[in-house]
C-alpha cells in the first residue's frame, strides 16, 4: 500500500462516507415529525420543576 | 437545608470505594516502602496520605448512619467544584504572570542554583493548572449540575461523584508537583508521567459512569443537547488520553517511562491529541456550558434547536481529523498535513454554526446584555469563541502558518481562546452558579462584575494583540533578506525585538489575574449572603432544591 | 414505565457509541497507515540509537523542559535551510521517544546544533545564558554541574527503549553503567569497544570538570551530536523512494 492508493480511496470512499452522515444527521434535524420534540427538549433547561412548599428558598 | 437522610446499612457505593480505597492504600504503601527513585518516593507518601485521608473520610461517612437525600439535586459537590474552580483559577493565572514576567525579565525571576521554577518547569504547571485544574473543574462543575437538573435526577454514584473530584484534585497536585520536580514526559498538555496517567483514567472513567448512570435515571425523555456535547467530551478525551500516553515505565517503582510511539508516529499522535484537547476538553465541554446557561441565563430556549444537533455531529465528526495542521512543513508526509488542513478549514462552519446559535439565543431580549453584566460575559464568551474560530482555520492553511508556527502569534491565537472564550464562558457560568446553590437572591455586587468584565476584557486586548504584533514580526524577521542576498537578522535580534511586546502581555495577563481576584472577592461575599448598598439590582427567581417527582 | 426506562438506557449508550465511532475515525485515518506506510520513513546511512550518557542528556533536556522553546524540526523553507541546516528527515527522529520536534521557537531550532559550539561555549550559556547571549531570555542552568550522574537506571533506560524499538543490543545494555563514564574520557580501559558500539561518538570531558561525570556532561553531550549522524553525502533527496 502506498500514497496513490491511500489518496484514491479517500477521494472516492472518503468522500461518499462523508457526504452521507452528513445528510443523515440533516435528515434527522429537519425531519418534519421531530419538531416537536425538539421544542420540547429546547424548553428543558428553563423547566426546573415547581418550588416545595415551605422550602427555604 | 439539609441533604441527608439516615441511613439503613452500608450502602453499596460506600462498600465497594471502601474497599477501592483499601487497595489503593496497600499499593501506595508497598511504593513507599520499595522505591529507590527520591522523586517517586515523594509521590507515593502524597498518595498514601491522600488515600489515608480517603479512608477516614468514608469511614465517618459511614459512622454517621446518614444517606444522601434522593428527592434532592445533589448541591454540596456543586459548592466544592466552584470553589476548587476558581481557586485554580486564579493559581493558574498567576503562573502564567510568573512565567510572562520571566520572558520579559530573565535577569531577576531566575534561581541559577535550583531549576525548579524554570520557564521549562513552571510552563506546564500553567498550562495544566488553566486547563485541567480551572477549565476541567469548571466542566466537571457545570456538567454535574447541568447533568441533574436536566434529566430532573439526582447525581447517581453516591459516594463515588465525591470520589471523582477528590481525585482529580489529587491529579492535578501530582501532576504540578511532579513539573516543578522534574517528572514530566514532554508531551505538551500530556505531561504527567505514567502512574498519574493510570490514575487519570480511573477518575475519568468514573467521571463518565456518574454522568451516564445520571442519564439513565432521568425522568425526562429526551436528553438535552448540552449533555451531548458534555458526553463527547468525556468520551474522547478518554480515548486521547489513553492512546497518546502509552508507554512503558523503566521500572514499577520508577518515575521515568519512554513513549511507545518515536519521532513522526509519536509527532502525529501528540498532536492528534493536542489539537483534540483542543477540540474536545476546551471547545465541546465548554459548548455544553453554552448551551444550558446562555439559554438558563437569557431566559429563553435556543435559537435554534436543530441548528444546535447539526453543530454538535459536524463538529465532533471534522474536529478529530484537524491534528495535523500542528505539523506543517515538517517531517509528517504531505498526504497527513493536507488532510488536516483541510478539516481545519472546513471546521470554521461548524463553529460558526455554533456561535450564532449561542448569540441568536438572545434575540428579543438584547437589552440584557447592557442591564445584565454576567450575560455579557456569556455573550463576550461566544464571540471570542467565534473570533479565535475564524483564526486557527487561517492559521491552518500552510503559507499562513509557515509564517506563523513556532511564533507568538500562535500564543495570542491559544490564548483569544482561553481568556476570551473558556474563561469568560465559565466566569459567566460560576456567577450563575453562586447564587443559584448558594440559595442567594442576588450577587454581592452587580458593579463589581462590570469591574471583572472591563479589566479582563482590556487584559486580553493587550495580551493577543501585542502577540499578533510580535509574532508576525518575528515571522517576518526570521524571513527577512538583506540586498546581499543573506539572511538579516541574527536569531538573538529577533528576540530582542520582542521585549516590549512581552511586557505587554505580561501587563494583560496582570490585569486578567486581578479581574479574576475581583470576581473570587464578589463571590466570597455572595457565599455569605451579603448584599452591597446602593445597587439598584432585581432579585433573581429562586430554584427548586428538590427533584420533580414527574418529568 | 419500566419498559420505557430501558430504552431511554440504551439511547445514551447509543449516544455514546455513536459518539466514539464518529471521533475514531480521523485517528485511524490519520495515524494508523504511519506505521506501515513504507514511505514515511526514508532510507539514510549513519543513524544510530543513542549513547547511554547523551540519553542520559537528552533525558535533562526533556525534563527541564527545553522543548518548550526550542524546536528540533528544520523546515523545507530557504531561510531555515540558511540559518540552521538541512531540513530534518524523519528518520533522524526515528529512535526518539517520545519525539522533540517543539511547537515554539522563544530560542532557535536545536535540530542540528551539533558541532556548531564548543563545548566552552555551552558550559558558559548553560551556567549563565546572559553573559554569553545578553538579549537571551532563557533560564540559567548552573546546577547542572553539580548533579553527579550515578547511572542508577540506565541500564534499565536502555532495556525499556529495546522494548518500544530501539535497536540496542545486549552488549550495549550490558555495558550501559561504565559506558557512561567511558564516553568522558578519552583513555578509559574499554575507548575501542565503547567506539565499536556507538561509531562515530564523540568521547571527551563535555562539562570542563573531569574530575565529575555530572548532567552538565550528558546534556552537552547530546546537543553536540544533534543533527550530526545522517550522512548527506550518499542521501538522495529527490530518489524515488525519499519522496512523500
Amino acid at each position: 500500500m502506498d500514497y496513490d492508493d491511500v489518496a484514491k480511496f479517500a477521494q472516492t470512499w472518503g468522500l461518499v462516507y462523508f457526504a452521507v452522515l452528513f445528510a443523515l444527521v440533516l435528515l434527522y434535524a429537519l425531519w418534519p415529525g421531530n419538531q416537536k420534540n425538539f421544542d420540547e427538549a429546547a424548553n428543558i433547561p428553563l423547566n426546573d420543576g415547581p418550588l416545595e412548599n415551605g422550602e427555604d428558598q | 437545608m439539609n441533604d441527608s437522610t439516615a441511613r439503613k446499612g452500608i450502602g453499596l457505593d460506600v462498600l465497594t470505594l471502601g474497599v477501592f480505597l483499601s487497595v489503593l492504600v496497600l499499593i501506595s504503601l508497598f511504593l513507599t516502602a520499595k522505591t529507590q527513585d527520591p522523586l517517586m518516593r515523594v509521590h507515593a507518601v502524597i498518595l498514601l496520605g491522600a488515600f489515608l485521608l480517603g479512608v477516614t473520610a468514608l469511614f465517618m461517612r459511614a459512622a454517621s448512619g446518614l444517606d444522601f437525600d434522593q428527592t434532592r439535586y445533589e448541591e454540596g459537590i456543586i459548592k466544592a467544584g466552584v470553589v476548587a474552580t476558581v481557586f485554580w483559577g486564579l493559581v493558574g493565572f498567576l503562573v502564567g504572570v510568573i512565567i510572562a514576567s520571566q520572558l520579559a525579565f530573565p535577569n531577576i525571576m531566575y534561581n541559577p542554583d535550583f531549576g525548579w521554577f524554570n520557564f521549562g518547569r513552571l510552563r506546564p504547571v500553567h498550562t495544566s493548572a488553566v486547563i485541567f485544574a480551572f477549565g476541567g473543574n469548571a466542566l466537571m462543575v457545570t456538567s454535574f449540575y447541568v447533568v441533574q437538573r436536566t434529566c430532573h435526577a439526582r447525581l447517581a454514584g453516591g459516594v463515588w461523584a465525591w470520589f471523582v473530584f477528590w481525585g482529580y484534585q489529587l491529579f492535578i497536585v501530582l501532576a504540578a508537583t511532579g513539573y516543578v520536580s522534574g517528572i514530566t514526559q514532554s508531551k505538551e498538555y500530556a505531561e504527567p508521567e505514567w502512574y498519574i496517567d493510570i490514575w487519570l483514567t480511573i477518575i475519568w472513567v468514573s467521571y463518565l459512569l456518574v454522568f451516564l448512570a445520571t442519564l439513565w435515571k432521568r425522568k425526562i425523555k429526551h436528553i438535552y443537547v448540552a449533555n451531548w456535547f458534555y458526553l463527547a467530551f468525556i468520551v474522547t478525551v478518554a480515548m486521547l488520553h489513553i492512546i497518546n500516553n502509552l508507554s512503558i515505565p523503566i521500572g514499577l517503582t520508577e518515575h521515568k517511562s519512554y513513549s511507545l510511539f518515536s519521532g513522526v508516529q509519536d509527532a502525529m499522535t501528540q498532536w492528534w491529541y493536542g489539537h483534540n484537547a483542543v477540540g474536545f476538553f476546551l471547545t465541546a465541554g465548554f459548548l455544553g456550558m453554552m448551551y444550558y446557561f446562555v439559554p438558563k441565563r437569557a431566559e429563553r430556549p435556543v435559537y435554534s434547536y436543530r441548528l444546535s444537533i447539526v453543530h454538535f455531529w459536524s463538529l465532533i465528526f471534522i474536529y478529530i481529523w484537524a491534528g495535523p495542521h500542528h505539523l506543517h512543513y515538517t517531517a509528517l508526509p504531505m498526504w497527513a498535513q493536507t488532510l488536516g488542513m483541510t478539516f481545519s478549514i472546513a471546521l470554521w462552519m461548524p463553529s460558526w454554526g455554533g456561535m450564532i446559535n449561542g448569540l441568536m439565543t438572545l434575540s428579543g431580549a438584547w437589552d440584557k446584555l447592557r442591564t445584565d453584566p454576567v450575560m455579557r460575559m456569556l455573550v463576550v464568551s461566544v464571540a471570542f469563541y467565534g473570533m479565535s474560530t475564524f483564526e486557527g482555520p487561517v492559521m491552518s492553511i500552510r503559507a499562513v502558518n509557515s509564517l506563523s508556527h513556532y511564533t507568538d502569534w500562535t500564543i495570542g491565537h491559544v490564548h483569544s481562546g482561553a481568556l476570551g472564550w473558556v474563561a469568560y464562558v465559565s466566569f459567566g457560568a460560576i456567577y450563575c452558579l453562586v447564587p443559584w446553590v448558594w440559595k442567594r437572591k442576588r450577587l454581592y455586587s452587580n458593579d463589581l462584575v462590570e469591574w471583572h468584565f472591563w479589566i479582563s476584557t482590556i487584559g486580553i486586548v493587550f495580551y493577543i494583540t501585542s502577540m499578533w504584533v510580535s509574532g508576525i514580526m518575528q515571522g517576518l524577521m526570521w524571513r527577512a533578506y538583506n540586498s546581499f542576498g543573506f539572511l538579516e537578522y541574527s536569531f538573538v535580534e529577533t528576540v530582542e525585538a520582542m521585549h516590549p511586546y512581552y511586557i505587554i502581555r505580561m501587563t494583560g495577563g496582570i490585569l486578567f489575574l486581578i479581574g479574576a481576584l475581583i470576581m473570587a472577592y464578589n463571590l466570597w461575599r455572595t457565599a455569605r449572603g451579603d448584599v452591597r448598598k446602593g445597587e439598584n439590582v432585581p432579585d433573581m427567581a429562586p430554584l427548586p432544591i428538590a427533584i420533580p417527582a414527574v418529568g | 414505565m419500566k419498559f420505557k426506562h430501558e430504552i431511554f438506557e440504551k439511547n445514551s449508550l447509543l449516544l455514546t457509541l455513536g459518539i466514539l465511532v464518529v471521533v475514531s475515525i480521523g485517528g485511524i485515518v490519520e495515524i494508523a497507515p504511519l506505521f506501515y506506510l513504507s514511505s514515511t520513513i526514508e532510507k539514510v546511512d549513519g543513524m544510530r540509537p543513542y549513547t547511554p550518557l547523551e540519553l542520559t542528556g537528552r533525558n535533562v533536556y526533556i525534563r527541564e523542559g527545553c522543548y518548550l522553546c526550542h524546536s528540533q524540526m528544520i523546515r523545507p523553507l530557504r531561510d531555515e535551510a540558511e540559518r540552521y541546516g538541512h531540513y530534518s528527515l524523519a528518520a533522524e527522529s526515528m529512535y526518539d521517544h517520545p519525539f522533540q520536534w517543539g511547537s515554539k521557537r522563544t530560542g532557535p531550532d536545536l535540530a542540528r546544533v551539533g558541532g556548531k559550539y564548543s563545548d566552552a561555549w555551552h558550559q558558559a550559556h548553560l551556567i549563565h545564558p546572559q553573559a554569553v547571549v545578553p538579549e537571551s531570555v532563557m533560564p540559567p542552568y548552573r546546577f547542572l554541574k553539580d548533579n553527579i550522574l550515578d547511572g542508577r537506571t540506565i541500564e534499565a533506560d536502555l532495556k525499556t527503549n529495546r522494548i518500544v524499538g530501539v535497536p540496542y543490543t545486549d552488549g550495549q545494555i550490558s555495558a550501559a553503567k561504565s559506558d557512561l563514564s567511558t564516553q568522558v574520557d578519552e583513555y578509559a580501559d574499554d575507548f575501542d569497544g565503547f567506539m565499536a558500539r556507538y561509531p562515530g561518538a564523540n568521547v571527551r570531558d563535555f562539562d570542563g570538570d573531569p574530575e565529575h561525570l555530572t548532567e552538565m556532561d550528558a546534556l552537552i553531550a547530546y546537543l553536540q551530536m544533534l543533527g550530526t549522524l545522517v550522512d548527506f553525502s550518499t542521501y538522495e533527496a529527490d530518489a524515488e523512494e525519499n519522496l512523500r
